[in-house]
């Protein structure tokens, strides 16, 4: 792949793949105007506050407490989505049964389902009334307006991540190795943890990665989930529109801007991790 | 070569940035054009939307006739304190209706309405009002009567936070006004009240419509602290399921309406603006709120509906507090009383 990328220049230094600069136009023009723009308004916005009241709002109790809730529950989130997308993944590309392409299908409904119309559904199957809260009520577990509902409400907007990273790349593992693994003696479990897994890895953890980050930001099914509790189950992005209704522009961005640091930074550690690997196991 | 390349390149983007903005801009135009007469947009908030859907046909017919002119008004609702602000950041409203006096004054300062407008109109610019009541479950299992049996042990409460929801300021007033009398003013045993009565609550949703919906479709709680006008819906809607208790003391809520001067001076509709609220305070529109479970404001109007409400609770009202500049710099700003409440 890189060695392929290099040698697109010919002697004379002229592309030979045409419409470099017509493409990457367009991309600046789309990157510009939908992300970067946006994203350096938030900054611009953020910056009316001194150092010290930036401070002060973000540290602020509540403001960390939002801050660890969303963490978390995205981090188990992720978890599990990492668990059973590669579960799902499995099923979707290595066996063959009825109505696999309508199964195939339903992974990307949480794409194109309002999240607002998720939460109200999950809510309304998880609360101590619901038919699946209730059974779990029963036993003394309540899941909706706890951190076990948010994480629900996560694991709900992250699974396509997960199994869309995977699926292609199992598809396209090569059977040999199992099939070589097998034949010298390795058994099932040893098969899939040392040879089929090392090779799903930096996918797998491409999916995690953008799970995660979609679960720190989520809100949209998250709020109804959730209880909204200060100090319990109030989640950041909560916080945010909290101080937009206070009309505290500046005191919101300051949130954002903050949540967008910490993702930026795990979407770095993650890829890192991934170019870390990649080397690793060509060596 | 490298001129041709950077030539080709900015081409290239301002295509793509044009195609990007003709195509923003040619889709929020379009569905203005058709429609024959002046238009007029009515930004409020969630209740009142059968309220207006109803008002806005009388309107029309009024209008007809005193001006003979056609005229068409949208409504839009949402959360009291979102509508605010999506007229602020350019939602072309010729008139708004919210839910509390902050909102409109928020617009205000933005420079959108004139100051004054609380005086515009009668009855401080409120031309229906509404009251905190209990919704609770049919048999009332708890015994719920008045705001200190919502501290009680095992009572859950749904009610919706006053930092995101007009509405559930309008819920923590007046439960503070009875605990205020009951304490003889004391403040520190009423936020001691307040912290009982919040650690009961079970869900605090980020909208009245939200609490409701935990309330009534999720099943969860023993009481909902509503709007008097929501809580009839909802016993409009499902009859055997629930009763309404209404408290000894509550607050009377004071729904604000205003003109917002500069959208409506841009698309010339100054007159019919001030015709559609004033005529809010006509007979005929009076009982259509009534009808729609808002007290009517002008008096005689309001006896009509005494088999209804319940006129001979003890109203505060939001001067008590000192406005709403004051209300929310004591209770709701970041620190205030309501964030003392939750930091432990």
């Amino acid at each position: 792949m890189e060695q392929q990328i290099v040698k697109v220049k010919n002697k004379k230094g002229v592309r030979v793949i045409p419409g470099f600069g017509l493409s990457m136009g367009v991309t600046l023009a789309m990157l510009g105007c939908l992300v970067l723009i946006p994203l350096a308004s938030i900054f611009l916005s953020a910056s009316q506050l001194s150092w010290g009241e930036f401070v002060e709002v973000v540290t602020s109790r509540q403001v960390v407490s939002g801050y660890v809730v969303s963490l978390s529950c995205a981090f188990f989130a992720a978890l599990i989505n990492a668990v059973f997308g590669i579960v799902l993944a499995w099923v979707l590309v290595r066996y063959d049964f009825s109505g696999k392409r309508l199964m195939d299908g339903l992974i990307e409904l949480p794409f194109a389902l309002p999240t607002a119309v998720a939460g109200i559904a999950l809510t309304y199957l998880y609360s101590d009334q619901g038919w699946i809260g209730s059974i779990f009520d029963k036993v003394g577990i309540k899941i909706a307006y706890t951190r076990i509902g948010i994480t629900i409400a996560m694991v709900f907007v992250g699974i396509p991540f997960v199994v869309r990273a995977v699926q292609p790349v199992l598809e396209k593992l090569d059977r040999q190795y199992e099939e070589a693994a097998l034949m010298l003696g390795a058994n099932k479990l040893y098969t899939f943890f040392r040879v089929i897994l090392p090779e799903l890895f930096p996918a797998l953890l491409a999916g995690f990665g953008l799970a995660f980050a979609r679960g720190i930001g989520e809100y949209g099914s998250v709020v109804f989930i959730a209880g909204n509790i200060p100090y319990k189950t109030q989640i950041a992005p909560l916080l945010i529109m909290t101080k937009l209704e206070q009309y505290k522009y500046a005191d919101a961005t300051a949130i954002a801007l903050v949540l967008l640091l910490i993702s930026f930074l795990l979407m770095f550690l993650i890829n890192s991790i991934q170019i870390y690997m990649q080397r690793f196991s060509k060596a | 070569m490298m001129k041709k390349r950077i030539a080709v390149l900015t081409a290239g983007t301002i295509m793509a940035a044009s195609l990007l903005f003709t195509g923003c801009g040619g889709g929020g135009s379009s569905d203005k054009e058709d429609s024959a007469g002046a238009e007029l947009l009515n930004v409020s908030y969630d209740p009142t939307r059968e309220f207006y859907a109803k008002y806005n046909e009388m309107f029309k017919e009024h209008w007809k006739e005193e001006s003979g002119e056609d005229i068409t008004v949208t409504q839009s609702h949402g959360g009291s304190g979102s509508q605010a602000r999506s007229v602020i950041e350019g939602n072309e409203a010729d008139v708004v209706t919210l839910a509390l006096a902050h909102d409109v004054t928020a617009i205000e300062e933005a420079g959108l309405i004139e100051s004054g407008w609380l005086d515009e109109f009668e009855q401080d610019s409120a031309p229906y009002t509404s009251t905190i009541v209990f919704l609770v479950r049919k048999g009332n299992e708890k015994g719920i009567k008045d705001w200190d049996d919502l501290v009680k042990d095992g009572v859950e409460v749904i009610t919706p936070n006053p930092k995101t929801s007009g509405g559930a300021c309008w819920n923590f007033l007046a439960a503070w006004a009875y605990q205020q009398e009951q304490d003889g003013n004391d403040e520190e045993a009423t936020k001691e009240f307040m912290k009982k009565l919040y650690e009961n609550v079970l869900v605090l949703d980020s909208g009245a419509r939200g609490a409701t919906n935990t309330f009534v479709e999720n099943g969860q709680g023993d009481v909902l602290i509503a709007w008097e006008n929501e809580a009839y819906l909802s016993m409009e809607e499902y009859p055997d399921e629930y009763e309404i208790v209404t408290p000894s003391v509550s607050i009377l809520a004071q729904p604000s309406v205003a003109v917002v001067d500069s959208n409506a001076e841009e698309h010339g509709t100054q007159d019919a603006s001030r015709a559609y609220l004033e005529y809010l305070y006509s007979d005929e529109a009076q009982r259509l709120a009534g009808e729609n479970h808002y007290r009517p404001s002008k008096e005689e109007i309001l006896q009509e509906f005494s088999d209804q409400f319940d006129l001979d609770m003890n109203l505060v009202t939001i001067d008590d507090f000192g406005g709403w500049d004051e209300a929310f710099e004591t209770y709701f700003n970041d620190g205030a009383i309501f964030d003392e409440i939750y930091a432990q």
